[in-house]
């Protein structure tokens, strides 16, 4: 074994050829590792549920084979089995929707808390940072009375009758009960208030003595150098969104037509046996985020990078 | 002139462009907070004929109602131990002090949660006895869940973060790999992970099998409580931790290239240079990172619910699962809030000893 390894490195070249691979073998090993429930997924989508179990066994799991055998079946059932198309919009629906409202307010509010003086500022900043170590879970209970009592135009509940004229409102069932509760974010706020922070103050000062009122200020002069910002904010609050409507749309959604993506895995709950047809359904859920991902690969690791600046 | 209009107060504006989250923040961050202190201590239920009544900390109480049964093995008259057909020791039921009311008040109505071995006495055992055993067994689970995962998931990712941060050819489209489960949901890597583990027809049984030629026997690794939570580990690590290599990262990329170089000229080998240049100069990125993932495991809920609906025997339960399981599928607001309020607490003082820890070092 040693001399092979003295032979192997006894030219200059060969010494090198050892040491690239000793660099990239641990490398490959890990994407291995971090890859392969992914390739299983996407491969199995395409193959007979029995030739995927058959597959199990060995390598083939990871490659698109046999070649005769892939097609897009799995696809095509899930598609009989669950309404994909309205689980699909759904879900862009109310994410885009919360996600505009978030960069919109979020950073409205930002520039109010760092080019204002307004009363009340330094107590609206440190309450909104304090909500960001209160978790989602233990604030679902009261947000579930909470909304169920909330009005709304076509609410479908009578609240308050008072001289014969009824209040009506409840939430449950509808696209805005997945989406208000979520606009309101603390780390959004914070993202954008850290940036504005940086911006030239005199800027904004030269602008309001020109005679721009304060909105221009915000739509002229801050937002078009605040793209990176943006971009941040927009990258996490889609993937916080459109990831994670579960639990929430479980509590409050009973009716199939405003479920997001995410609740329709429950039709495929019962049947552990059609594996063919979960993965193309795990598969219509994660390629486009991972395509998403893909094309912006940078800027999805810098606003991950980003949150971890907040220390 | 300018600097003075910047100063000067603009209550109207800042009122008007806040406003509006700040009322979204009132209404559903703010106010459900409060409610829920306010809903644990009743006993309010989501559809009840009765109104909810004040019941003041008995929630709490109940929660944290636990004793210690120490039991001895039964013994025939001459005094020997009673062993069953395995081989083990016969202990009487612990039915015989929790049903019993008048002697025994501190162990009526609980349940054994666990039992471990006393120190003293021959086989003598001590029974965990708790009035409500599925929260003792969400709080076990969560903070197991937290002590392994902490620690493992920084270190690996620290050992993900310095490997990308070589510079070699090709280095990023690691960097794009390793982070690729990050942004597929839990709830899909938790559906993919039950094909994964499966007993039967599952990848990781036939890959084990396949590799050591069937030494290995097919586990049953979300069916039984010796694996099934280490299961559960295992995948929120694969989910999350390049999530974590990228913040280590952007702290790498923070030291000083000169750092290095000096410490390359006074002659310190790969790992001193990671002992006495790298590390300190992370010291505020690895209590970042401590603090981020504990308080995301602190909320484990998406695995148990997909994968294990608690089982086998409570053996996977986590805090936020029962919170959702009483509170919202039982409708007990009242306890389901109460375990809210404790978990918040739990959160709370984490993050307190955090910024006290960082105080401590600046």
């Amino acid at each position: 074994m040693n001399g092979i390894i003295q032979a192997a490195t006894a030219t200059p070249k060969a010494r090198e050829a050892v040491l690239f691979a000793a660099r990239y073998l641990p490398l490959l090993a890990l994407a291995f590792v971090f890859l392969f429930p992914i390739l299983f997924m996407l491969m199995s989508s395409f193959k007979p549920t029995a030739t995927l179990l058959q597959h199990s066994n060995d390598f083939r799991a990871f490659l698109p084979v046999p070649l005769n055998e892939l097609s897009l079946d799995n696809y095509r059932e899930a598609f009989n089995r669950a309404p994909v198309r309205l689980f699909i919009f759904n879900s862009l629906l109310v994410t885009a929707i919360t996600m505009a409202c978030t960069l919109f307010l979020a950073s409205l509010a930002a520039f109010a808390l760092v080019f204002l003086n307004w009363w009340g500022r330094a107590v609206a900043l440190s309450v909104i940072l304090a909500t960001m170590i209160v978790p989602f879970e233990t604030r679902a209970i009261p947000l579930l009375l909470i909304v169920n009592n909330l009005p709304w135009f076509d609410g479908n509940r009578e609240l308050i009758t008072f001289a014969g004229v009824s209040l009506k409102g409840g939430w449950f069932n509808t696209y805005h009960v997945q989406i208000i509760p979520f606009i309101a974010d603390a780390l959004s706020v914070f993202l954008f208030v850290q940036y504005f922070k940086d911006l030239p103050k005199d800027l904004v000062a030269a602008a309001r003595v020109d005679g721009a009122n304060w909105f221009q200020v915000y739509a002229r002069i801050v937002l078009p150098l605040s793209g990176p910002i943006f971009a941040t904010v927009a990258i996490l609050k889609f993937i916080e969104m459109y990831n994670n409507q579960f639990i929430w749309p479980n509590m409050v959604v009973q009716t199939e037509q405003y479920r997001p993506i995410m609740v329709g895995l429950q039709y495929f709950f019962q049947l552990n046996t059609a594996w063919g047809e979960i993965m193309a359904y795990l598969s219509i859920i994660s390629v486009p985020v991972m395509i998403f991902y893909l094309l912006l690969q940078r800027a999805f690791i810098a606003s991950i990078a980003a949150t971890g600046v907040k220390g | 002139m300018a600097r003075k209009s910047l100063l000067s107060s603009h209550n109207t504006a800042g009122w008007i462009f806040a406003g509006p989250i700040l009322l979204l923040f009132s209404v559903f961050m703010i106010l459900p907070f409060v409610m829920g202190f306010l809903l644990s201590m009743t006993n309010a239920r989501l559809i009840s004929p009765n109104p909810p009544e004040f019941v003041g900390f008995s929630n709490y109480q109940r929660m944290f109602d636990v004793a210690i049964l120490t039991i001895d093995p039964i013994r025939d008259e001459a005094g020997q131990i009673i062993y069953d057909e395995g081989g083990q020791p016969t202990y009487p039921r612990t039915r015989n002090w929790t049903r019993n009311k008048e002697e025994y008040p501190q162990f009526f109505r609980k349940t054994e949660v666990f039992r471990f071995n006393a120190l003293r006495g021959e086989k003598r055992k001590n029974v965990f006895l708790a009035r409500e055993p599925s929260f003792v067994h969400a709080m076990k689970n969560t903070l197991f869940f937290v002590a392994v995962v902490a620690p493992l998931q920084s270190f690996l990712a620290l050992g993900l973060a310095l490997l990308i941060n070589q510079k070699l050819p090709g280095i990023n489209i690691f960097r794009a790999i390793y982070f690729m489960p990050v942004v597929i949901s839990m709830i899909v890597v938790a559906f993919l992970f039950r094909l994964v583990y499966d007993a039967e027809s599952g990848l990781l049984n036939n890959l084990l099998g396949g590799m050591t030629f069937g030494l290995i026997e097919p586990i049953d690794w979300l069916g039984q409580r010796s694996t099934a939570l280490w299961a559960i580990i295992i995948m929120s690590i694969w989910q999350g931790v390049g999530f974590h290599m990228v913040i280590w990262l952007a702290g790498l990329q923070t030291i000083p290239a000169t750092l290095y170089e000096a410490a390359k000229m006074e002659g310190a080998n790969g790992w001193q240079r990671i002992r006495f240049v790298t590390w300190p100069g992370l010291r505020n990125t690895a209590i970042l990172i401590m603090i981020i993932i504990t308080m995301q495991a602190f909320t484990l809920f998406v695995q148990v619910a997909v994968m294990t609906d608690g089982g086998p025997l409570n053996s996977t339960t986590s805090l936020v699962y029962e919170i959702v399981r009483r509170g919202a599928v039982q409708q007990q607001l009242g306890f389901g809030s109460a375990m809210a309020i404790v978990m918040f607490l739990i959160v709370l003082s984490i993050s307190l000893i955090q910024q006290w820890i960082s105080r401590q070092r600046s």
